[in-house]
C-alpha cells in the first residue's frame, strides 16, 4: 500500500431543472420584490469600451424544437483581450465591463438574448493568440451536467483559422458548429444538442 | 479586485483537475425521459484550461440583501413567515484539495413545504404560499462558510414515469473562482426514501457520489425552539498548483 492521496470528489451534478427562473432569474420567472435585478441580465453600460454587438442564441433538441426553459451564461474578455478576473495577472480589465452574464431562453420563441462586446483576443497557454470567443455554460431540465462550449465569430475567419482550440477538433466539418453569424450588429448561433449538426462541446 | 479583501494570499492561476465524470451522471439517462433528446451524443472535445476556463468573475458581498438568505422571511409579508418546517442549511464550499473555497456565489430554489413551485409551468395541487418566494442566495466567507434559513420542501409528483416523486430537495447553483467550476446540483434530505426511488438522483451511478448529495441532520447547529439544522458541503474542481509552470521562452 502506498500513501493515500486526500483528495475529496467533486459534488456530482443535478439537473437545473424545468424551475431555474426561480433561482437564477426570479424576476424573469415573476417573483419580484426579493431581489432588485436579476443577476447578470446588464453587461455593458455607457462606459464600456468596445464594439456593441448582440448574441441571439437558441438550443435546439434532437427534434430540432428550441428549449424554451433553459439558460445560459456566458464568460468574456474584454475589448483588449483582458478577464475582470483576479485570476487574469497579465493586465487591467476594463473596470466598467465584467464580462459575465446570464439570459434564460425566451419561454415563447426560445432566443436567449445577450448585449455585450465583442472580446479581444486572449492568448493560449504557449503564448499563441486565440480567436476572439465567448465561453457558453448551458443548463436545463433534462440536461444532467451543464454543457460547456464557445461561440467564435463568423467574421474572424483569419483568426479563426489559427484558433489552437478549433485545430483540435479533429472532425473539421465541425468546426462551424462553434461558429455564430453575423447579421447586422447581431450574431445568429444555434447550439444543436444532438444530430448531425451536433455542436462542439467541451471536457475542460 | 482580490477574491478575499484583507487577505495577502495571491490568486492562485492553476488549471482545474480535469472532471471526474463517471462520478457525475452521464447525459444520457434513459430512465430521466427529458435527458433523451437533450443529450450530446458526440464525444467532448477535451483540452487543458485556458485563461477562459481559469478565470471567473467576482461577486461581492455588498450585492447582498439583507434577507437574501432567509426564505423564511424574503417575500413574506410584513409581520409574516412563511409555512413549513423551519431548518438551518449551512456548510461549506470546499474544492477537491479539501480548501475552503471564499467568496463563491451560492444561489438556491426550492419547492415550499407542500411540494409547490412559485412557477407558471408547476400545476401540482398544492397550493402555493403567499409568505414563500422559494430563491435566496450568499456568499461564502473566508474559510468557504455558508448558512441560509429557509422551510423544508415538500415531495412532488412530477411527470416522467406513471408515478414518480422527487425527494425533498434544494437546488444549488455554486460559483468558485473560475468559470470551469461552474456547477448545479441538488441537496437531499439524510432518511428520505424517495432519495433511491428517483430517476434523477439514479442518473448517479456511485452510491457514495449519491450520498455525497444528501445533507446531515445536525443537532448541535439547531436554533433551540425555532430551527432543526442540516449540514451540507459542496465541494468544487481543485486547482493545479503552478510550483513547476512550463513557459514557453519570451514568456
Amino acid at each position: 500500500m502506498a500513501q493515500a492521496l486526500t483528495r475529496l470528489k467533486e459534488s456530482p451534478s443535478q439537473t437545473a431543472g424545468p424551475y431555474v427562473h426561480i433561482g437564477l432569474t426570479p424576476n424573469f420567472g415573476g417573483i419580484g420584490g426579493v431581489y432588485p435585478t436579476d443577476l447578470g441580465s446588464t453587461m455593458i453600460t455607457d462606459k464600456t469600451k468596445g464594439e456593441r454587438i448582440g448574441l441571439r442564441i437558441r438550443v435546439l433538441d434532437g427534434t430540432g424544437t428550441p428549449l424554451r426553459d433553459a439558460l445560459i451564461e456566458i464568460w468574456q474578455a474584454d475589448a483588449n483581450g483582458f478577464y475582470n478576473s483576479p485570476t487574469d495577472l497579465r493586465g487591467d480589465a476594463d473596470p466598467d465591463f465584467q464580462g459575465w452574464g446570464r439570459q434564460p431562453t425566451d419561454m415563447e420563441t426560445g432566443i436567449c438574448t445577450f448585449q455585450t462586446i465583442k472580446p479581444g483576443r486572449v492568448p493560449f497557454g504557449d503564448g499563441r493568440l486565440m480567436a476572439p470567443h465567448i465561453s457558453l455554460w448551458i443548463v436545463a431540465r433534462g440536461i444532467n451536467i451543464g454543457l460547456n462550449t464557445r461561440l467564435y465569430f463568423s467574421d474572424e475567419a483569419k483568426a479563426n483559422a489559427e484558433d489552437p482550440i478549433l485545430a483540435r477538433i479533429e472532425h473539421k466539418v465541425r468546426v462551424p458548429t462553434l461558429i455564430a453569424e453575423r447579421q447586422g450588429d447581431n450574431y445568429i448561433f444555434d447550439v444543436h444538442l444532438q444530430g448531425e449538426k451536433e455542436t462542439v462541446f467541451f471536457d475542460s | 479586485m482580490p477574491v478575499d479583501a484583507g487577505s495577502n494570499r495571491r490568486p492562485e492561476t492553476g488549471a482545474f483537475f480535469q472532471r471526474d465524470r463517471s462520478w457525475h451522471p452521464p447525459a444520457l439517462t434513459p430512465d430521466y425521459k427529458t435527458s433523451v433528446l437533450r443529450s450530446p451524443q458526440k464525444a467532448l472535445l477535451a483540452f487543458d484550461n485556458t485563461a477562459s476556463e481559469i478565470t471567473g468573475p467576482v461577486f461581492g458581498h455588498a450585492m447582498l440583501g439583507e434577507l437574501d438568505a432567509d426564505l423564511i422571511h424574503n417575500f413574506a409579508k410584513s409581520g409574516e413567515s412563511a409555512i413549513g418546517e423551519r431548518i438551518i442549511v449551512y456548510g461549506r464550499v470546499l474544492d477537491e484539495r479539501g480548501v475552503g473555497v471564499p467568496g463563491a456565489l451560492l444561489e438556491f430554489w426550492q419547492a415550499n413545504a407542500g411540494g409547490r413551485y412559485r412557477h407558471k409551468k408547476d400545476g401540482y395541487l398544492a397550493p402555493l404560499d403567499p409568505n414563500f418566494g422559494g430563491c435566496g442566495r450568499t456568499i461564502t466567507d473566508a474559510d468557504g462558510g455558508y448558512a441560509f434559513r429557509t422551510v423544508k420542501p415538500g415531495p412532488y409528483p412530477w411527470p416522467n414515469g406513471p408515478n414518480d416523486w422527487r425527494p425533498s430537495h434544494i437546488h444549488f447553483s455554486v460559483f468558485g473562482h473560475g468559470f470551469a467550476q461552474r456547477l448545479i446540483t441538488q441537496m437531499y434530505f439524510e432518511g428520505d426514501p424517495l432519495i433511491w426511488r428517483c430517476p434523477i438522483v439514479g442518473g448517479i451511478r456511485d452510491k457514495a457520489a449519491v450520498e455525497a448529495l444528501i445533507a446531515v441532520l445536525d443537532m448541535q447547529s439547531t436554533a433551540p425552539m425555532d430551527a432543526l439544522a442540516y449540514k451540507f458541503d459542496i465541494v468544487l474542481r481543485g486547482r493545479r498548483s503552478t510550483l513547476f509552470e512550463n513557459r514557453p521562452e519570451g514568456n
